[in-house]
């Protein structure tokens, strides 16, 4: 492999993307602490400061915001996880049924679908629903959710289907003939099984929503703003620093727990692969 | 929703719960997916009015008993004769199909780094990659304009360096549209060309440098031949989401040249033209679908899970 290409322009080429991709970030950060209110110019006089972050606390259209959005993301990352879950399963557990090539194709479909048709049709959706049977009275927090909830179900189910083909079906086999009722071995032997796509699933639906503009402002009502919706009015008008020090808060926390929770997986991988080992030993 | 499991048993609470399973995500994706279709399309064909909602019935009762069906084309008419449309889908797809050349550009070195790197260090380079897509795409292009407007990072260190003596106007133009599509959907182009690359059989290169190939040609003809499938993945995932991109290009993109994804908006919430936005958004989904199935077709192989 080694010396069938330049050994150093490859590095040097994936170390200039790599720039690419975390200099904007890094200059966000940095400007965060800046004290001129021009953000890119450096106040050198006043500079590093928190003042940005303690306006930041203050700013109860933020907060609020930010408020609004977790539960949005909560909720809906649970109600696709279940949904999700169970189109994986009807896609690759249930054999031929009709509807089948429609189920398929609707889980598919929010994947490649511009945004901006998803939220232009949900919106068309939502009024109409309100003009036939008086339901959604109004748009909002409920909507939003909705809407989310329906792009996210593909993503679960993408992720819990791969896994579901992936494993072992003799391990379920075996708890059947040793007894056990169809439910026992779902909660027994299937669910623990499946658990982490079950939580990587969770946690890309949160982070869709969280991040979605897009479809929120499509189908969201007056007085109801996520904070992807605040942002996207704030910085229309151009940067602003406390949007900056909002951005270092938002990329610490994120950052954290991607890099925790992949650590974490790759510790357990590596203890099953030998305890997998040791039993082969000793076979 | 859905019809029962094919194999007809006796009914058992096995068979409801089946039945329940796959009936419920159906019924759910029908509802949100399959009738907004429904609606956006008869919304394309009906006439626009100044009332609310701001279009006529497709279907008319003119007698008791006889629906009068009255499609109305003229606003796909529209669509091809105005050249305000023409010219933004054409731009849009310009833009995005540029875009897409440079993430692939960019994007291959990158995933053949990190598939010949130690594998040690492969997992850290690949989570290097996905890491600024789970932060908000957002504030990622947002950060962009701090560093192009007239004041900005770049501009600033330029000076500095006295590469130029005024500063450049980057931001609002279409080239900080291109960097922006660029920056945010390169780890959709880097990860299924990783997936395929790291696949491939190292024998296959050592045996072309013992029979006397170079690095060069047998990249030529090995590597790039056989990474074909993961290269069509990448710039399918760009180049789809690019051409329908609305954030990118109403932060980064002048004023005087619109995308399509901010015309269709602008119809719907400033014009209130519903039909023409429909027809639009249905227009624009039409160009897009060969790309779409393409992508059906190769994502199932080429996406990691």
């Amino acid at each position: 492999m080694r010396g069938t290409l330049p050994r150093l322009w490859l590095p040097a080429l994936l170390a200039l993307g790599l720039a690419f991709l975390y200099l904007p970030i890094v200059s966000l950060v940095v400007f965060s602490f800046n004290a001129s209110r021009l953000v890119t110019v450096w106040d050198a006089a006043h500079s590093p400061t928190v003042r940005w972050y303690l306006e930041l606390f203050h700013n109860g259209q933020i907060l609020q915001a930010a408020r609004l959005s977790v539960l949005i993301a909560a909720l809906n990352a649970c109600a696709a996880v279940v949904l999700g879950t169970c189109a994986a399963f009807a896609l690759t557990r249930l054999g031929r049924y009709r509807g089948r090539a429609l189920l398929s194709g609707l889980t598919t479909a929010p994947l490649v679908m511009p945004e901006i048709i998803t939220g232009l049709s949900l919106l068309l959706l939502f009024i109409a629903a309100q003009q036939l049977f008086g339901w959604p009275a109004r748009r909002g927090a409920t909507t939003i959710t909705l809407a989310h909830i329906s792009f996210s179900i593909s993503y679960v189910a993408i992720i819990v289907q791969a896994r579901l083909t992936g494993f072992d079906r003799s391990l379920e086999e075996a708890a059947l003939d040793l007894g056990a009722t169809p439910a026992r071995v779902f909660r027994r032997v299937t669910l623990p099984l499946i658990a982490p796509a079950l939580l990587s699933g969770w946690l890309l639906s949160f982070t869709l929503s969280w991040d979605d503009v897009v479809i929120s402002q499509f189908v969201a009502g007056p007085g109801s703003s996520t904070l992807p919706m605040v942002i996207f009015s704030k910085v229309r008008l151009g940067v602003s620093p406390d949007v900056n020090a909002l951005a270092t808060l938002l990329i610490t926390v994120v950052a954290a727990g991607v890099i925790g929770s992949t650590l974490a997986l790759q510790r357990r991988e590596r203890r099953r692969l030998r305890e997998l080992q040791l039993a082969q030993a000793e076979e | 929703m859905s019809g029962p499991p094919a194999a007809p048993r006796t009914p058992s609470p096995i068979n409801a719960a089946r039945a329940l399973v796959a009936g419920v995500p159906l019924a759910w994706l029908s509802v949100f997916f399959l009738v907004p279709f429904v609606i956006v399309l008869k919304i394309s064909f009906s006439e626009a009015r100044l009332a609310m909602p701001p279009y006529a019935p497709l279907i008319q009762w003119a007698h008791a008993h006889a629906p009068v069906l009255h499609a109305h084309w003229a606003n796909y008419a529209l669509l091809f004769s105005d050249p305000l449309y023409r010219d933004s889908l054409l731009y849009s797809l310009r833009v995005a199909g540029g875009s897409t050349l440079c993430c692939l550009l960019l994007g291959y070195p990158m995933a053949l780094a990190i598939a010949r790197a130690a594998p040690e260090y492969r997992h850290l380079l690949l989570m290097a990659i996905i890491l600024p897509f789970w932060t908000s795409f957002l504030l990622r292009v947002y950060a962009w304009i701090g560093l192009l407007q007239d004041d900005g990072l770049i501009n600033q260190v330029l000076l500095a360096l006295h590469v130029i003596r005024r500063p450049l106007t980057m931001v609002n133009t279409t080239f900080a549209v291109y960097l922006g599509i660029i920056y945010s959907y390169l780890p959709f182009m880097v990860l299924p060309l990783y997936a395929n690359l790291e696949k491939h059989d190292a024998s296959l290169l050592e045996a072309a440098a013992d029979l006397g190939a170079r690095p060069w040609q047998a990249f030529r003809r090995i590597t790039l031949p056989l990474s074909m499938p993961g290269v069509i993945a990448g710039v399918l995932l760009v180049f789809i989401p690019a051409v329908g991109e609305f954030v990118i290009p109403s932060l980064l993109g002048p004023a005087s040249q619109l995308m399509i994804g901010r015309v269709i908006s602008s119809e719907f919430f400033e014009n209130r033209d519903w039909p023409v936005a429909s027809a639009l958004a249905l227009l624009l989904l039409a160009l897009l679908l060969a790309p779409i199935l393409l992508l059906q077709r190769y994502r199932g192989r080429e996406l990691p899970a």
